[in-house]
């Protein structure tokens, strides 16, 4: 399975990783390559195969509707890059 | 006393012949002198160690101590520590101070363990040869005196480089798909990767949530149950944490192995290992033949398939895992972004290496439209072949046996310019995370001066009887106590 250039930067506007010109071949040929490596799967037989998402199948606890967490917005905004007035700051979105 | 185990220190601790302080002292300067060398530490904690140091010896003069009260250990540097610098080897975190503890450390912080600082780590867990930190690679204490210097395997190199070295008895590491076991192998240490959901991933910062998994390095097995009987145990605060009681590690450690049934999978004794690993791991096995246990050749069929479905699996996983880092509420963020896009796609691509970008490209092509079922869907599949293998398996036998590594310690540089040849250095340790079930790595001799690892691989929750086993064996074997010179 081959990648394209065009698959390279559509997946990049998608993560949300800056890709510049020069690092699309080295991205095209080591991404190619991992493609490469997991098409392996094509060749399992695995028509009747439930998928597995947990090793143990287990299921999703729920917990009572009740608050547990103390607001600690102070702590967790200390490390913010930007903040004001208890807000994140961003640059504008809406002119 | 930087040979000592856990163990021993702990009961020389009671005894009073050192005290923590001393303790403390002794290894941060044995850390501060020697680490220039490995650069197995990120972050060195001195004060905080020795304040912890002092109140460990109060807890021990006022009779509340625990084994591990006053015991000096290192965390990799995934586990968050309220207050102390987590980086997870990135840029992205080259700052960040978390507000909280990751359950692992708040649990070794109330069984009274002092903790010297944060070991050096592939950048977000994505490695095998801690080479991708943002903060310089590790180097592997073992074949210094060689030419030129080998890798300490990864992701948690910096934990089994600074056990080896004797600057740490003992230290946390996590294990995605190889990431304990791999590099305790090549530094010729003892590791441990519990079954998936025994320890508790809150606050261990994610790669791949369904594969991930904390667990011990040390020395011995012994010290190896001393860490699990503190890391182990249900956590409401991880979703997957399994509800299920947590046995004394240590009770079981001396119950004889007469009878033990152990199979070789015969796919992991290929060509892909080299003889003289081979003879070095067929040589352990013999061992346990002596110690009463008997011997067959098993098969996994489909464990040929586990590199693959795990680099679809654990790409798409930590796509979706990191893409909470996006230069707004912690971590890294760009230097004047023009617009919110900018922002979030020059803070990814400044904030993150090349190996964490080449995976969450590959795991956001795996989930886009399109490619879902082929990919991610297909891989779960095999995924599930994978763990049948290991249920045949164990149907027939008690534990499995094989090379950690098809060779040992590799030099740096080799492999970086080539990720796929990187990937396989984890042939035989990804389809255990796949499956979810314990495994350890345990020295079993050396090739050209260099450790290998005997990987023991065992049924669900059989933890207990992997550090048993592992633990015999250490009586009648040295290969855990060589010193790298």
């Amino acid at each position: 399975m081959t990648i394209s250039r065009k698959d390279i930067e559509k997946v990049a506007v998608l993560a949300r990783i800056r890709v510049d010109e020069e690092q699309v071949s080295a991205l095209e040929k080591d991404l190619g390559n991992i493609l490469d490596l997991v098409d392996q799967l094509g060749a399992a037989d695995t028509d009747a195969v439930e998928p597995m998402a947990h090793p143990l199948d287990a299921v999703q606890r729920l917990r009572a509707d009740e608050v547990t967490e103390s607001n600690q917005r102070e702590s967790f905004q200390a490390i913010a890059p930007s903040t004001e007035n208890g807000l994140y700051l961003v640059p504008r979105v809406i002119e | 006393m930087h040979n000592k185990s856990v163990a021993e220190l702990s009961r020389e601790l009671e005894s009073g012949q050192v005290s923590s302080v001393e303790l403390t002292q002794q290894l941060l300067d044995r850390i501060n002198q020697e680490d220039g060398k490995y650069n197995s530490f990120i972050t060195v904690t001195d004060e905080q160690a020795l304040a912890d140091a002092r109140a460990a010896d109060e807890q021990r003069a006022a009779g509340n101590a625990t084994p591990w009260t006053g015991v000096p250990f290192a965390h990799k540097d995934i586990f968050c520590t309220n207050g102390v610098r987590t980086t997870c080897g990135s840029k992205m975190l080259a700052n960040f101070v978390p507000p909280y503890d990751a359950t692992v450390t708040a649990n070794f912080r109330s069984a009274g363990a002092v903790c010297l600082g944060k070991t050096n780590m592939d950048e977000f867990a994505m490695g095998s040869s801690t080479e991708s930190s943002y903060f310089g690679a590790t180097t592997n204490p073992w074949g210094l005196s060689q030419s030129e210097k080998r890798v300490p395997g990864g992701s948690s190199g910096g934990s089994a480089a600074a056990v080896a070295a004797r600057l740490v008895p003992a230290a946390t590491a996590t294990d995605t798909g190889g990431s304990i076991r791999q590099p305790a192998a090549l530094c010729g240490v003892t590791g441990l990767k519990p079954t998936y959901g025994r320890v508790s991933r809150y606050g261990m910062i994610a790669f791949a949530s369904s594969l991930d998994q904390g667990g011990a390095m040390a020395r011995t097995a012994e010290d190896n149950a001393l860490m699990l009987n503190v890391m182990a145990g249900f956590d409401p605060k991880d979703s997957t944490s399994i509800d299920r009681e947590v046995p004394d590690y240590t009770a079981t450690l001396n119950e004889p192995l007469k009878g033990l049934k152990i199979g070789l999978p015969k796919e992991y004794f290929s060509d892909q290992l080299s003889p003289a690993m081979e003879q070095q791991v067929r040589d352990a096995v013999k061992e346990y033949e002596k110690l009463g246990a008997t011997v067959k050749e098993v098969s996994l069929p489909n464990a040929k398939l586990a590199i693959a479905a795990y680099y679809v699996i654990a790409p798409a996983e930590a796509s979706a895992n990191l893409s909470r880092f996006d230069g707004v509420r912690y971590g890294y963020r760009c230097e004047d972004p023009k617009d919110l896009m900018d922002l979030y796609t020059r803070t990814r691509a400044e904030g993150f290496g090349a190996e964490v970008k080449r995976r969450i490209l590959v795991g956001t092509y795996a989930l886009s439209a399109g490619y879902f079922d082929a990919y991610y869907l297909k891989a779960q599949k095999v995924r599930r072949l994978i763990q049948q293998d290991f249920i045949n398996a164990f149907k027939e036998v008690d534990v499995l046996m094989s090379p950690t590594t098809p060779s040992p310690a590799f030099i740096q540089g080799e492999k970086t310019n080539d990720p796929v040849t990187m990937y396989l250095e984890d042939v035989f340790t990804i389809a255990i995370n796949l499956a979810g079930i314990p495994a350890m790595s345990v020295p079993a001799g050396f090739v050209d001066g260099l450790p290998v690892g005997l990987q023991m691989i065992g049924d669900y929750f059989s933890e207990a009887r992997l550090l048993n086993a592992a633990h015999k064996f250490q009586q009648v074997t040295d290969w855990h106590q060589r010193e790298p010179q």
